[in-house]
């Protein structure tokens, strides 16, 4: 019963994860007028209350994508709000921060409110704007930070394209300071990645296609970090690729510099080599790099040099795709396949705690874009995600939910996903109908 | 072996060392027509070639064209400036509108690479890639290797030493492969503003030294010299490149006795190589020429014979 409020909700017999206490017990949690009502072994809900046993499955705080590309205002044959909203709600995410290369870009009031307003229509999963850092994204003027905060925007970022001038980064960073507002680094060096469509190494030697060296990313990495320690401003590095990358942030956290970090799942799960007879379902930007850098990320993710997971979810329609190698757009879709990567990478290879992937996906983006979130205390409003970690299934296309469906995963078998997402005590995923009446 | 494996010649990288001699074979037993006074015979009359240039090209799509009307098929060519491409059609849509005519094979040449690798996956014809941006050019490193093996009557243990832009040339990632395939030891040399990241892992090792890469070579090949590269120059002059690089009579008293001189052409005179070199008896830069025709009715002959027996 997707889509109905339900006034109240028992899971019971659940794994209860919660980063935010440190715990990982089981029990049963209640959710009632929207909200966590209690959380323990043994819970009684009132009469009316729609009972779930969860069998030990896992019961986290709602999942947190903060970046993703919903397209909407411009590009909506590639994803609408509703489309990308609903793809991230089975993908568990009760929350995802949406970047602003839109068509014309986030950068005011009236497409920030736009895009709050569709989402709100939608109902699938809250959605936070993330506004452009310059006007049209073009690197040169700021935006009305002030102005667009209070429409509703979590924070400020140029994604897409990197902000060029270090000077202009520096100034936004200070401007950032007055409201405590968070600036987002697309990180890249365009005069050592222009043209490049791959990563540069051996794989594109190979190929003969143009790379994009790791210092395009780890040079544009060092810059803000510097800057950011020059301002002290709040400052966050988006999909790090690199072990370079990696290493910068360590130091400039070990020197109490105030900068977080995501990756996206693609970077601790494929490496160039995906790239292999131009397959451009593995084109994107920053590009799938090595073996060594790959291992980097993961431990990155485990030591906490970087904070969160975030899918980069760009959805592409075929045309964009299905064409010349070098033309062809970048970016792959995430919301459905970032869990199921998760568990199978970090989880089952590489040995992560369930609650240290729900740190990584909930608990961190949510201190990070300072929102509600995170969280199974009791009081809290209740965003829910129920995991079945065994649970196989095929990654097809018929499956997604997303308008687009350029997944290099597409075909391949996975185990574990969401199974049951629920935003402020509204189901808006039930994967196996937990929830259906009768 | 009596037939290819691959339906497509899409590169070096694509093709074993037996493909390889098998199409060398042909190429050899093929040559003799094009020095005959009526040089036509009719093996594949009713089969339907279409050259499809996206790039400029004077010698590999005449070479082409030639090979197929020695072999009596029909040639239908199509450059860039007369293609739908300019109207904002698809590469995937140009090759299946040519598809829906019924040719045998699609020759292309095209800026990108891969480009003929993603044209196999949309339409049935044969595809021959006549090189595809900086990745391939199998045609041509099939004519180098006949050339030479024509010389010296084997490849296998001859030292091959190519100069140049190994970044950018898809003759060079093409030789690479295909001398090493065939049991030469392959040596580049060049600007390292122009040598790729682990080019090595080709198979051949590379020299910042001009004199240490030739000195026990059997074979120098110099490539064609662009200065500019997406608008940058990779090199301070041509005048210095010519000094560090370049092939002038110097060269002969470095090189070996036996030591012949390649190019794939057009040359710069007086860049990467001078006048003098180019038409020393040392050279055999024309008969490669020759021979590109005769590997490329080899090839037309292979991928057609095969289709007819499946």
């Amino acid at each position: 019963m997707t889509g109905t409020v339900m006034e109240a909700i028992l899971l019971k017999n659940g794994r209860i994860i919660d980063p935010s206490s440190d715990i990982d017990l089981a029990g049963d949690l209640l959710i009632e007028d929207r909200r966590i009502a209690d959380i323990g072994p043994g819970l009684k809900g009132p009469e009316h209350a729609q009972l779930v046993d969860l069998n030990n499955k896992w019961v986290v705080p709602g999942l947190i994508d903060m970046h993703v590309h919903l397209r909407e205002p411009g590009q909506e044959y590639k994803e609408t709000i509703e489309t990308g909203t609903r793809a991230a709600a089975a993908g568990g995410f009760t929350k995802v921060a949406c970047m602003p290369n839109t068509s014309p870009p986030n950068d005011n009031e009236g497409i920030t409110r736009f895009i709050l307003d569709k989402a709100r229509e939608a109902g699938n999963c809250q959605v936070l704007p993330v506004a452009a850092v310059s006007t049209g994204q073009k690197g040169r003027g700021l935006t009305e930070f002030f102005d667009l905060l209070n429409a509703g925007a979590v924070a400020f970022s140029d994604d897409g394209v990197p902000v060029r001038k270090a000077s202009v980064m520096r100034l936004a960073l200070e401007y950032a300071l007055n409201f405590d507002a968070l600036i987002i680094s697309h990180a890249e060096e365009p005069d050592l990645s222009a043209q490049g469509c791959m990563n540069e190494g051996i794989t594109s030697t190979r190929l003969g296609l143009r790379g994009i060296p790791n210092a395009a990313e780890d040079v544009a990495v060092f810059r803000d970090c510097c800057l950011a320690e020059l301002t002290g401003a709040r400052l966050h590095i988006a999909h790090v690729s690199t072990k370079g990358a990696v290493e910068i942030i360590r130091r400039a956290k070990e020197k109490g510099v105030k900068v977080t970090a995501e990756t996206a799942p693609h970077y601790f799960s494929l490496t160039e080599e995906a790239v292999e007879d131009y397959n451009t379902l593995a084109k994107m930007n920053p590009p799938l790099r090595t073996e060594e850098d790959r291992r980097a990320i993961i431990e990155g993710l485990r030591d906490g040099t970087i904070d969160a997971i975030a899918t980069d979810h760009a959805p592409h329609e075929s045309l964009s795709k299905e064409c010349e190698f070098a033309l062809a757009a970048n970016g792959i879709i995430g919301l459905e396949t970032a869990l199921p990567l998760a568990l199978k990478v970090l989880l089952r290879e590489e040995g992560f705690s369930p609650l240290e992937i729900a740190r990584l996906m909930s608990q961190n983006p949510a201190s990070i874009l300072k929102v509600e979130g995170g969280s199974l205390e009791k009081g809290k409003r209740a965003d829910v995600t129920v995991i079945d970690s065994e649970l196989p299934f095929t990654l097809d296309r018929d499956s997604l939910f997303s308008k687009s469906f350029n997944s290099p995963f597409l075909g391949q078998s996975f185990r574990g996903r969401a199974i049951l997402t629920i935003m402020e005590g509204k189901v808006t995923f039930d994967l196996l109908g937990l929830l259906r009446e009768g | 072996m009596t037939k290819l494996k691959s339906r497509h010649i899409l590169g070096i990288s694509h093709l074993d060392r037996e493909e390889i001699s098998f199409i060398l074979n042909t190429a050899e037993s093929l040559k003799e027509i094009l020095e005959r006074p009526i040089k036509k015979v009719p093996p594949l009359r009713g089969k339907t070639i279409v050259n499809l240039f996206f790039e400029p090209s004077t010698r590999t799509k005449l070479s082409f064209e030639l090979a197929a009307k020695r072999l009596s098929a029909d040639t239908v060519g199509i450059s860039a400036s007369t293609s739908s491409v300019v109207k904002g059609e698809t590469l995937i849509d140009t090759a299946r509108n040519i598809e829906a005519m019924r040719p045998d094979i699609i020759v292309m040449r095209h800026s990108l690479s891969g480009a003929p690798h993603l044209l196999t996956r949309y339409i049935d014809s044969a595809v021959i890639n006549a090189g595809d941006g900086t990745n391939e050019h199998p045609s041509q490193a099939l004519l180098d290797l006949m050339s030479v093996k024509e010389h010296f009557g084997r490849i296998e243990g001859l030292n091959i030493t190519i100069i140049g832009d190994i970044a950018h040339s898809r003759v060079a990632h093409s030789d690479i492969l295909a001398f090493s395939k065939m049991g030469a030891k392959v040596t580049v040399c060049g600007p390292a503003t122009m040598m790729p990241p682990g080019i090595e892992t080709l198979g051949c090792r590379a020299l910042y030294d001009l004199r240490q890469a030739v000195r026990d070579a059997d074979v120098v090949m110099a490539l064609r010299i662009q200065k500019e590269r997406q608008g940058m120059a990779l090199f301070p002059s041509e005048r210095e490149y010519a000094r560090v690089f370049g092939l002038d009579v110097g060269i002969f008293s470095v090189i070996k006795e036996s030591c012949v001189i390649m190019h794939p052409g057009p040359i710069n005179r007086g860049v990467e190589m001078s006048p003098e070199v180019a038409d020393s008896s040392r050279a055999i830069i024309l008969d490669q020429v020759t021979n590109g025709v005769a590997v490329r009715m080899a090839l037309f002959t292979l991928l057609l014979t095969d289709s007819r027996e499946e």
